[in-house]
Protein backbone atom coordinates (compact mmCIF):
# COMPACT_ATOMS: atom_id res chain seq x y z
CA UNK A 1 0.00 0.00 0.00
CA UNK A 2 2.91 2.03 0.92
CA UNK A 3 4.71 1.56 -2.55
CA UNK A 4 1.85 2.20 -4.55
CA UNK A 5 1.16 5.38 -2.82
CA UNK A 6 4.17 6.95 -2.86
CA UNK A 7 5.20 5.77 -5.90
CA UNK A 8 2.81 7.69 -7.87
CA UNK A 9 4.21 11.02 -6.57
CA UNK A 10 5.31 13.24 -9.31
CA UNK A 11 9.28 12.86 -8.22
CA UNK A 12 9.02 9.52 -8.17
CA UNK A 13 7.77 9.05 -11.84
CA UNK A 14 10.53 11.48 -12.67
CA UNK A 15 12.77 9.37 -11.26
CA UNK A 16 11.64 6.38 -12.88
CA UNK A 17 11.59 7.79 -16.02
CA UNK A 18 14.91 9.30 -15.92
CA UNK A 19 16.09 5.72 -14.98
CA UNK A 20 13.97 3.56 -17.88
CA UNK A 21 15.08 6.17 -20.50
CA UNK A 22 18.76 5.76 -19.49
CA UNK A 23 18.52 1.91 -19.61
CA UNK A 24 16.81 1.99 -23.02
CA UNK A 25 19.41 4.28 -24.32
CA UNK A 26 22.14 2.09 -23.24
CA UNK A 27 20.47 -0.95 -24.71
CA UNK A 28 20.24 1.30 -28.30
CA UNK A 29 24.25 1.66 -28.26
CA UNK A 30 25.46 -1.21 -29.74
CA UNK A 31 23.29 -0.69 -32.75
CA UNK A 32 24.15 3.12 -32.23
CA UNK A 33 28.13 2.12 -32.58
CA UNK A 34 27.82 -0.62 -35.39
CA UNK A 35 25.91 2.06 -37.91
CA UNK A 36 28.59 4.13 -36.94
CA UNK A 37 30.91 1.57 -37.63
CA UNK A 38 29.35 1.00 -41.04
CA UNK A 39 30.23 5.11 -41.51
CA UNK A 40 33.52 4.40 -41.28
CA UNK A 41 34.29 0.91 -42.69
CA UNK A 42 31.73 0.50 -45.19
CA UNK A 43 29.71 2.93 -46.87
CA UNK A 44 27.99 0.76 -49.76
CA UNK A 45 26.54 -1.08 -46.24
CA UNK A 46 25.79 2.09 -44.19
CA UNK A 47 23.63 3.31 -47.19
CA UNK A 48 21.67 0.24 -47.18
CA UNK A 49 20.93 0.32 -43.87
CA UNK A 50 20.13 4.61 -44.03
CA UNK A 51 17.64 3.61 -46.44
CA UNK A 52 15.62 1.56 -43.80
CA UNK A 53 14.85 5.33 -42.15
CA UNK A 54 12.80 5.70 -45.01
CA UNK A 55 9.87 3.20 -43.59
CA UNK A 56 6.98 5.00 -41.34
CA UNK A 57 7.80 2.88 -38.63
CA UNK A 58 11.39 3.23 -38.52
CA UNK A 59 10.70 6.97 -38.79
CA UNK A 60 8.33 6.26 -35.54
CA UNK A 61 11.45 4.54 -34.20
CA UNK A 62 13.37 7.58 -34.18
CA UNK A 63 10.85 9.69 -33.08
CA UNK A 64 10.50 7.57 -29.68
CA UNK A 65 14.56 7.51 -29.58
CA UNK A 66 14.96 11.16 -29.72
CA UNK A 67 11.80 10.83 -26.70
CA UNK A 68 14.19 9.22 -24.81
CA UNK A 69 16.96 11.29 -25.52
CA UNK A 70 14.96 14.29 -24.45
CA UNK A 71 13.85 13.06 -21.48
CA UNK A 72 16.97 11.88 -20.24
CA UNK A 73 18.68 15.24 -21.06
CA UNK A 74 16.14 17.50 -19.55
CA UNK A 75 15.73 15.02 -16.63
CA UNK A 76 19.21 15.21 -15.91
CA UNK A 77 19.52 19.14 -16.14
CA UNK A 78 16.81 19.18 -13.37
CA UNK A 79 18.97 16.94 -11.26
CA UNK A 80 21.98 18.67 -12.07
CA UNK A 81 20.10 21.92 -11.24
CA UNK A 82 18.73 20.34 -7.88
CA UNK A 83 21.93 19.49 -6.66
CA UNK A 84 24.08 22.19 -7.74
CA UNK A 85 21.53 25.58 -7.70
CA UNK A 86 20.02 26.71 -4.66
CA UNK A 87 17.06 24.90 -3.24
CA UNK A 88 13.61 25.65 -5.64
CA UNK A 89 10.74 24.59 -4.32
CA UNK A 90 9.13 24.11 -7.51
CA UNK A 91 10.31 20.88 -8.06
CA UNK A 92 7.25 19.23 -9.45
CA UNK A 93 7.09 21.45 -12.08
CA UNK A 94 10.56 21.26 -13.16
CA UNK A 95 10.14 17.61 -13.59
CA UNK A 96 6.96 18.34 -15.74
CA UNK A 97 8.59 20.89 -17.87
CA UNK A 98 11.13 18.85 -18.63
CA UNK A 99 8.38 16.17 -19.53
CA UNK A 100 6.78 18.77 -21.39
CA UNK A 101 9.89 19.85 -23.56
CA UNK A 102 10.71 16.34 -24.51
CA UNK A 103 7.51 15.80 -25.99
CA UNK A 104 7.91 19.14 -27.71
CA UNK A 105 11.19 18.29 -29.07
CA UNK A 106 10.16 14.96 -30.25
CA UNK A 107 6.95 15.91 -31.83
CA UNK A 108 9.08 18.75 -33.64
CA UNK A 109 11.61 15.70 -34.92
CA UNK A 110 8.22 13.69 -36.30
CA UNK A 111 7.18 16.81 -38.18
CA UNK A 112 10.12 17.42 -39.49
CA UNK A 113 10.83 13.44 -40.32
CA UNK A 114 7.47 12.72 -42.44
CA UNK B 1 -14.38 12.74 9.56
CA UNK B 2 -17.88 12.10 8.94
CA UNK B 3 -19.73 12.49 12.09
CA UNK B 4 -21.89 9.95 10.77
CA UNK B 5 -19.21 7.29 11.33
CA UNK B 6 -19.70 5.90 15.13
CA UNK B 7 -17.20 3.00 14.73
CA UNK B 8 -13.68 2.91 13.07
CA UNK B 9 -12.69 -0.36 11.20
CA UNK B 10 -8.77 -0.51 12.40
CA UNK B 11 -6.52 -3.43 11.38
CA UNK B 12 -3.46 -3.10 13.39
CA UNK B 13 -0.79 -5.36 11.99
CA UNK B 14 0.55 -8.25 15.03
CA UNK B 15 3.45 -10.02 15.16
CA UNK B 16 7.10 -10.49 15.37
CA UNK B 17 10.37 -10.46 13.43
CA UNK B 18 9.49 -13.61 12.19
CA UNK B 19 6.57 -12.96 10.42
CA UNK B 20 2.63 -11.55 11.37
CA UNK B 21 -0.88 -10.54 9.75
CA UNK B 22 -3.40 -8.12 10.49
CA UNK B 23 -6.14 -7.80 12.75
CA UNK B 24 -9.74 -6.12 13.12
CA UNK B 25 -10.70 -3.92 15.97
CA UNK B 26 -13.69 -2.18 16.37
CA UNK B 27 -12.87 1.54 18.03
CA UNK B 28 -15.45 4.04 18.86
CA UNK B 29 -14.90 7.26 16.98
CA UNK B 30 -13.96 10.33 18.58
CA UNK B 31 -14.52 14.16 17.30
CA UNK B 32 -10.83 15.15 17.64
CA UNK B 33 -8.79 11.73 17.62
CA UNK B 34 -5.46 11.10 16.60
CA UNK B 35 -4.30 7.51 15.12
CA UNK B 36 -2.39 7.09 18.61
CA UNK B 37 -5.06 7.56 20.19
CA UNK B 38 -7.17 4.94 18.30
CA UNK B 39 -3.90 2.72 19.34
CA UNK B 40 -4.21 3.43 23.05
CA UNK B 41 -7.63 2.66 22.79
CA UNK B 42 -7.09 -0.70 21.15
CA UNK B 43 -4.27 -1.49 23.98
CA UNK B 44 -6.37 -1.08 26.87
CA UNK B 45 -9.84 -2.22 25.39
CA UNK B 46 -9.45 -4.67 23.41
CA UNK B 47 -5.74 -5.81 23.40
CA UNK B 48 -3.51 -6.00 26.08
CA UNK B 49 -0.92 -7.59 24.68
CA UNK B 50 -0.48 -4.90 21.82
CA UNK B 51 3.02 -3.50 21.68
CA UNK B 52 3.65 0.11 20.26
CA UNK B 53 6.37 3.02 21.74
CA UNK B 54 5.51 6.21 22.31
CA UNK B 55 6.57 8.63 25.01
CA UNK B 56 5.01 12.65 24.82
CA UNK B 57 2.02 12.17 22.78
CA UNK B 58 2.94 16.14 21.30
CA UNK B 59 5.06 15.76 18.75
CA UNK B 60 8.59 16.08 20.57
CA UNK B 61 10.07 12.61 21.02
CA UNK B 62 9.78 10.79 18.12
CA UNK B 63 8.82 7.88 19.47
CA UNK B 64 4.97 7.01 17.76
CA UNK B 65 5.69 6.84 13.81
CA UNK B 66 4.29 4.26 12.35
CA UNK B 67 2.57 3.42 8.36
CA UNK B 68 -0.66 4.63 8.90
CA UNK B 69 -3.26 4.07 5.75
CA UNK B 70 0.20 2.87 4.05
CA UNK B 71 2.27 5.74 4.54
CA UNK B 72 4.41 6.79 7.61
CA UNK B 73 3.19 9.28 10.14
CA UNK B 74 3.72 10.51 13.59
CA UNK B 75 0.88 9.65 15.27
CA UNK B 76 0.53 11.34 18.40
CA UNK B 77 -0.26 14.11 15.87
CA UNK B 78 -2.23 12.69 12.85
CA UNK B 79 -5.86 13.56 13.44
CA UNK B 80 -7.74 10.32 12.72
CA UNK B 81 -9.73 12.39 10.01
CA UNK B 82 -7.14 13.31 7.84
CA UNK B 83 -6.05 9.98 7.27
CA UNK B 84 -9.61 7.65 7.44
CA UNK B 85 -10.65 6.59 3.91
CA UNK B 86 -14.25 5.39 4.32
CA UNK B 87 -14.31 4.03 7.99
CA UNK B 88 -11.10 2.13 7.39
CA UNK B 89 -7.52 2.54 9.67
CA UNK B 90 -4.82 0.24 8.60
CA UNK B 91 -1.97 0.60 11.06
CA UNK B 92 1.87 -1.06 10.73
CA UNK B 93 5.44 -1.16 11.89
CA UNK B 94 7.63 1.37 10.04
CA UNK B 95 8.93 0.32 6.91
CA UNK B 96 12.88 -0.29 6.66
CA UNK B 97 13.49 -1.56 9.83
CA UNK B 98 13.28 -4.84 11.36
CA UNK B 99 9.87 -5.26 13.97
CA UNK B 100 10.12 -6.55 17.59
CA UNK B 101 6.71 -7.07 17.82
CA UNK B 102 3.49 -5.51 16.74
CA UNK B 103 3.87 -1.75 16.17
CA UNK B 104 7.54 -1.66 17.66
CA UNK B 105 10.44 -1.68 15.28
CA UNK B 106 13.94 -1.97 16.23
CA UNK B 107 15.78 1.56 15.84
CA UNK B 108 19.14 0.60 16.32
CA UNK B 109 20.40 0.63 12.56
CA UNK B 110 18.44 3.57 12.40
CA UNK B 111 20.78 5.21 15.45
CA UNK B 112 23.72 3.38 13.94
CA UNK B 113 23.51 5.06 10.69
CA UNK B 114 23.50 8.66 12.84
CA UNK B 115 26.90 7.61 14.03
CA UNK B 116 27.80 6.00 10.93
CA UNK B 117 27.17 9.35 9.21
CA UNK B 118 29.84 11.29 11.84
CA UNK B 119 26.10 12.87 13.08
CA UNK B 120 28.23 13.59 16.65
CA UNK B 121 29.23 17.37 17.59
CA UNK B 122 33.07 17.25 17.67
CA UNK B 123 34.14 20.33 19.88
CA UNK B 124 36.74 22.79 18.66
CA UNK B 125 37.07 24.09 22.08
CA UNK B 126 37.03 23.48 26.09
CA UNK B 127 34.40 24.84 28.91
CA UNK B 128 37.63 26.77 29.71
CA UNK B 129 37.46 28.88 26.29
CA UNK B 130 35.16 31.80 25.62
CA UNK B 131 31.73 31.01 24.33
CA UNK B 132 31.82 31.16 20.60
CA UNK B 133 29.93 34.07 19.16
CA UNK B 134 27.47 32.76 16.05
CA UNK B 135 25.32 35.00 14.65
CA UNK B 136 22.42 33.93 13.56
CA UNK B 137 22.08 35.37 10.34
CA UNK B 138 25.52 33.79 8.95
CA UNK B 139 24.65 32.23 6.01
CA UNK B 140 26.14 28.88 7.17
CA UNK B 141 24.13 29.09 10.22
CA UNK B 142 20.84 29.61 8.33
CA UNK B 143 21.54 26.29 6.54
CA UNK B 144 22.07 24.66 9.94
CA UNK B 145 18.97 25.90 11.31
CA UNK B 146 16.93 25.25 8.85
CA UNK B 147 17.67 21.34 9.30
CA UNK B 148 17.98 21.33 12.78
CA UNK B 149 14.54 20.72 13.83
CA UNK B 150 14.63 17.10 13.31
CA UNK B 151 12.98 14.81 15.86
CA UNK B 152 14.57 11.19 15.05
CA UNK B 153 11.44 9.50 14.34
CA UNK B 154 12.21 7.44 11.20
CA UNK B 155 9.78 8.90 9.06
CA UNK B 156 12.05 10.23 6.28
CA UNK B 157 13.92 6.47 6.54
CA UNK B 158 10.88 4.83 6.03
CA UNK B 159 9.74 6.76 3.39
CA UNK B 160 12.88 6.30 1.21
CA UNK B 161 12.80 3.56 -1.44
CA UNK B 162 17.15 4.12 -1.93
CA UNK B 163 16.91 2.68 1.86
CA UNK B 164 14.77 -0.11 0.61
CA UNK B 165 17.44 -0.83 -1.92
CA UNK B 166 20.26 -0.38 -0.65
CA UNK B 167 20.17 -1.43 3.18
CA UNK B 168 24.20 0.02 3.59
CA UNK B 169 22.68 3.35 2.65
CA UNK B 170 22.75 6.00 5.50
CA UNK B 171 19.15 7.51 4.77
CA UNK B 172 17.98 11.27 4.83
CA UNK B 173 18.21 11.56 8.85
CA UNK B 174 21.72 11.09 9.70
CA UNK B 175 22.67 13.09 6.23
CA UNK B 176 20.88 15.51 6.87
CA UNK B 177 22.23 15.84 10.60
CA UNK B 178 25.54 15.20 8.59
CA UNK B 179 24.48 18.80 6.70
CA UNK B 180 23.65 20.70 9.78
CA UNK B 181 26.99 19.58 11.63
CA UNK B 182 29.03 20.30 8.44
CA UNK B 183 27.21 24.03 8.21
CA UNK B 184 28.21 24.27 12.33
CA UNK B 185 31.30 26.55 12.22
CA UNK B 186 31.98 24.88 16.12
CA UNK B 187 32.34 21.38 14.38
CA UNK B 188 36.44 20.24 14.27
CA UNK B 189 35.43 16.75 12.17
CA UNK B 190 34.06 18.45 8.96
CA UNK B 191 37.02 17.15 6.35
CA UNK B 192 36.55 13.72 8.25
CA UNK B 193 32.95 13.85 7.78
CA UNK B 194 32.77 14.31 4.51
CA UNK B 195 34.51 11.53 3.60
CA UNK B 196 32.25 9.73 5.54
CA UNK B 197 29.48 10.87 3.94
CA UNK B 198 30.73 10.77 0.34
CA UNK B 199 31.52 7.23 0.68
CA UNK B 200 29.64 3.98 0.04
CA UNK B 201 26.17 4.63 1.31
CA UNK B 202 26.87 8.09 1.55
CA UNK B 203 25.83 11.12 -0.27
CA UNK B 204 25.99 9.94 -3.69
CA UNK B 205 23.20 7.17 -3.27
CA UNK B 206 20.30 9.09 -3.23
CA UNK B 207 18.44 9.42 -5.80
CA UNK B 208 16.11 12.56 -5.17
CA UNK B 209 13.13 11.14 -4.97
CA UNK B 210 12.12 13.47 -1.87
CA UNK B 211 9.82 10.94 -0.30
CA UNK B 212 11.70 12.40 3.00
CA UNK B 213 10.74 15.52 2.28
CA UNK B 214 7.36 15.41 1.12
CA UNK B 215 6.52 13.11 4.72
CA UNK B 216 8.80 14.47 7.31
CA UNK B 217 6.21 15.73 9.98
CA UNK B 218 8.76 18.55 10.53
CA UNK B 219 8.50 19.33 7.25
CA UNK B 220 12.21 19.69 6.83
CA UNK B 221 14.02 18.98 3.71
CA UNK B 222 16.66 16.17 4.07
CA UNK B 223 16.75 15.79 -0.07
CA UNK B 224 17.69 19.44 -0.14
CA UNK B 225 20.68 18.87 2.83
CA UNK B 226 21.76 15.77 0.89
CA UNK B 227 21.74 18.01 -2.25
CA UNK B 228 23.95 20.22 -0.14
CA UNK B 229 26.22 17.51 0.64
CA UNK B 230 26.85 16.43 -2.47
CA UNK B 231 27.83 20.13 -3.40
CA UNK B 232 30.19 20.19 -0.50
CA UNK B 233 32.05 16.74 -1.84
CA UNK B 234 32.32 17.73 -5.32
CA UNK B 235 33.87 21.35 -4.24
CA UNK B 236 36.10 19.22 -1.98
CA UNK B 237 37.00 17.01 -5.32
CA UNK B 238 37.72 20.53 -7.29
CA UNK B 239 39.37 21.64 -5.11
CA UNK B 240 41.72 18.96 -4.49
CA UNK B 241 40.40 17.29 -1.07
CA UNK B 242 39.87 20.40 1.50
CA UNK B 243 36.53 20.61 2.35
CA UNK B 244 36.02 24.57 2.45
Amino acid sequence: MMVAKHRRDTLRIASLIHRVSGLALALFLPLHFYVLGLALNDAAGLDAFLKWTDYPLVKFAETVLVLLLSLHLFGGLRLLALEFLPWSPRQKAYAASAVALSFFVSVGFFLSAV
Amino acid sequence: MDQAVEALDVKVWRGNAKGGSYRSYEVPAQRSQTVLDVVTWIQQNAEPTLTYRFACRVGMCGSCAMMVNGEPRWTCRTHVKKVLEGRHLEIAPLRNLPVIKDLATDMTAFFDKWTGAEGVFHPTASRADAIAPISPEDPARVLANEAIECINCAVCYSACDTVTANPDYLGPAALNRAWTLQNDERDGAHSRRLRTISGGGGCFNCHSHQSCMTYCPNELNPTASIAGLKRLSAMSFFKGGRDR
